[in-house]
């Protein structure tokens, strides 16, 4: 008789692998598959499925439009907006010149302004020096503007410009008497040479009174044109030295009081004075020396 | 002789590579049950303490997976249905590399069965020149006069055992001594053929590859004989399921090995025989009760025998621990005896000195030491395998002396008669090294 609560036998399964098992984990411990099947499946499938995805034109346009249009709205909100420019530091006519030339059509984001390029448009003006642009809260760009001082003029054959120190046009002149405080300088390249014709003026200050202005010749050297005609020619190297010795000269000797055409300095060792055609009849005639009928 | 040969040099170079890449695996394919280690090799340097030496290589290695499974398909050692064997063999492996996370492709393997016969072989030959050179190693080898081993064996193992020169024996390296006459001593051990290839098949359907091959005896002697007994002379008998193999150790050298087609199966196939029980339920009681000296006190202790047959007599049976140590014991002896008789057949009592280990399952049989002292001789010890780094609690006892023999064999073989250069003699007539050898000679 048997026990009616006997045990089922258990089915004994077989514990080995089957060989497609045993083999699957082998193939599974090897490294350069597992590394294969971890790194490399994942990376193809997505790299697959976002290259299906963007296969279609119409699909990358949507995202490309998409992307744009929300960069749109935020560069749009009010608190990037300009509305109002600030020039400061400038004339009013400068500054008028100034917003004529920023022509900005307000108003607009500050991520479209190219601050760059327009700070590099509004420094092309002649009477800039110096722009500074800064976008305030509040929809405010404000231009800080730091303008040329003009120091001498330059009469050109067209007309009369205003340089700065550093010879570089400040602005047009109507008329010589707008400006009577500053010294005139003439002749070709003589923009160029403005800082030396500054240097020039300050030296030559004892005779400041009788100074007409300074001519540029040959765009090499100075000519020094005092009044009654007098010219003093300065070498092309070291004028200062030059003139200072000829300052010298008229405090010792009032030379530039007598009647000279011109005083040249051109060889440094051998000052030459040209004499007027009277005075050196006279000379002459002191000297015992007759020039009645004669020319010279 | 030179295929078997070659083979050899080729698993040599296999596990030469195996080594390189760090990863092997040890398969010990006994009657009981089937064992893999895996073994990663990274250098001693990887241990870092100096004080601990290379330890004859045992430092070199770390156990990272162990599975054991229950053998099938093998009788006596030998494989007798391949499929299910490499059924086991995989349960196994697969076992053992999901604990050590890596793939193994190489395996070394040990078994038990295929009749082991030991045979001593002698050379002798004149030096050319008066100092001993690798050639001169290599041609007092080959000079060696190989027995018949008998149709369809192989050679397992072929190591030297001695080097003699002139007068001077003992000699571990020759090479650069200097004398007139090399003389040398080999052992050989030969197996069935038929059973190598048995098992070489077998690892190969499972897509592994075989990198080394060993007799079971030889390495549970190698892991489970302390440093002197092998030194001056000591028998490892290893016990295990389907045979007991023995092996004999002197000078740290094997210079016997044999097999007993007798083990622990027997023991529980005669207990199964004798109660009527089905070989489960025998081999229950016998680890649970088994023993070899029945005293008064067994005589009160009884065993449920139980019994699945339905009927009440036959499924409450109870025996005597008496009874069962009487079923066991007259096995276990006829075991020892046969041992003893390969032992005297091998001069076994000529040894200076007469250490006997058992090792093996079945050599955890209580009492079996007090039993194995009468019949084998006074110096008998139980044995259990070295420590290796790495190796799992449950795998250091005495029936995985082979096992962690075979790491210790695979981190630190001896030397092989393959192992050796082969002597110039032997090369193709076209060689070059036949070229660079005349021109030695004639200059």
């Amino acid at each position: 008789m048997r026990p009616l609560n006997a045990r089922r036998p258990i089915l004994r399964v077989d514990p080995a692998p089957t060989k497609w098992a045993y083999r699957m984990q082998r193939l599974w411990l090897t490294p350069v598959f597992r590394a294969l099947l971890r790194v490399g499946l994942p990376a193809f499938v997505l790299v697959s499925v976002a290259g299906l995805f963007l296969a279609d034109p119409a699909r990358r346009d949507a995202i490309a439009g998409g992307i744009a249009e929300v960069r749109e709205q935020f560069q749009n909100r009010p608190e990037f907006m300009v509305r109002l420019v600030s020039v400061v530091g400038a004339s009013p006519e400068l500054a008028d010149a100034v917003r004529a030339r920023l022509a900005l059509t307000l108003p607009l984001s500050s991520f479209d302004i190219d601050l760059t390029a327009v700070r590099a448009r509004i420094q092309d003006l002649d009477a800039v020096a110096r722009a500074d642009l800064i976008v305030r809260s509040g929809g405010v760009l404000e231009v800080a503007i730091t303008e040329r001082v003009p120091a001498l003029l330059w009469r050109t054959e067209t007309g009369i410009e205003m340089l700065d120190a550093t010879g570089h046009r400040v602005a047009s002149l109507a008329a010589r008497t707008d400006r009577p405080d500053l010294p005139i300088i003439a002749g070709e390249g003589a923009d160029s040479a403005a800082p030396e014709a500054l240097a020039l003026l300050a030296a030559a200050a004892p005779i400041l009174p009788r100074l007409r202005g300074l001519v540029r010749v040959g765009d090499r050297r100075w000519d020094v044109v005092l009044d009654r005609n007098q010219r003093i020619l300065l070498p092309d190297e070291k004028p200062i030295a030059a003139i200072e010795r000829l300052i010298a000269l008229h405090q010792a000797g009032d030379l530039l009081g007598r009647d000279i055409l011109a005083v040249d300095l051109r060889t440094d060792h051998r000052p030459v004075l040209r004499l007027a055609p009277f005075a050196l009849n006279q000379l002459r005639q002191s000297m015992g020396i007759d020039t009645s009928g004669s020319q010279l | 002789m030179t295929d078997l040969y070659q083979a050899q040099r080729a698993m040599r170079n296999m596990r030469r590579a195996a080594m390189q890449r760090g990863v092997i695996a040890i398969l010990d394919i006994g009657t009981s049950k089937i064992a893999c280690l895996i073994l990663r090799f990274d250098g001693a340097q990887g241990f870092g303490d100096e004080t601990v030496g290379p330890m004859a290589g045992q430092s070199s290695f770390r156990v990272i997976g162990a599975a054991t499974t229950r053998s099938r398909g093998v009788r006596f050692g030998e494989i007798s249905v391949m499929a299910e064997t490499e059924r086991a063999v995989r349960t196994a492996v697969q076992a053992a590399q999901k604990m050590a996370n890596v793939r193994v492709d190489h395996v070394i393997a040990c078994f038990s069965g295929a009749e082991p016969r030991s045979y001593g072989l002698a050379g002798e030959i004149e030096l050319e020149d008066s100092v001993v050179t690798e050639q001169d190693v290599a041609r007092v080898l080959s000079a060696c006069d190989v027995p018949d081993i008998g149709q369809g064996r192989e050679v397992l193992h072929a190591q030297p055992v001695n080097f003699a020169l002139d007068h001077r024996s003992g000699l571990g390296d020759p090479r650069g001594q200097i004398g007139n006459r090399l003389a040398t001593d080999m052992h050989l051990l030969s197996i069935d053929g038929t059973v190598v290839q048995n098992i070489l098949h077998c690892i190969q359907r499972c897509d592994l590859e075989l990198a080394g091959m060993a007799s079971s005896a030889y390495v549970s002697g190698i892991s489970s004989l302390v440093e002197d007994e092998q030194e001056l002379g000591a028998a490892c008998i290893d016990m295990g399921g389907g045979s007991s193999g023995i092996s004999i150790f002197i000078k740290k050298h094997m210079i016997y090995a044999d097999a007993v087609r007798m083990g622990g199966d027997h023991v529980t196939s005669d207990i199964s025989k004798g109660l009527m029980v089905p070989m489960a339920v025998a081999e229950r009681i016998k680890t649970k009760h088994g023993g070899v000296h029945a005293t008064g006190m067994d005589d009160r202790e009884m065993i449920e025998v139980g019994g699945d047959s339905g009927d009440w007599e036959k499924d409450r049976r109870q025996i005597s621990r008496t009874e069962l140590i009487g079923i066991m014991r007259p096995r276990v002896e006829e075991i020892l005896e046969e041992v003893r008789e390969r032992l005297d057949a091998a001069g076994f009592d000529s040894l200076p000195s007469q250490q006997i280990v058992l090792t093996g399952g079945a050599s955890q049989i209580p009492g079996l030491d007090g039993l194995a002292s009468r019949i084998l001789g006074q110096r008998v010890r139980l044995g259990r395998p070295l420590r290796v780094q790495g190796l799992p609690q449950a795998a250091t006892g005495a029936a995985f002396s082979s096992a962690v023999g075979l790491c210790l064999f695979a981190a630190h073989p001896q030397d092989e008669w393959w192992d050796f250069e082969i002597p110039t003699e032997r090369y193709p007539a076209r060689s070059l090294k036949r070229v660079v050898k005349w021109f030695k000679d004639n200059w």
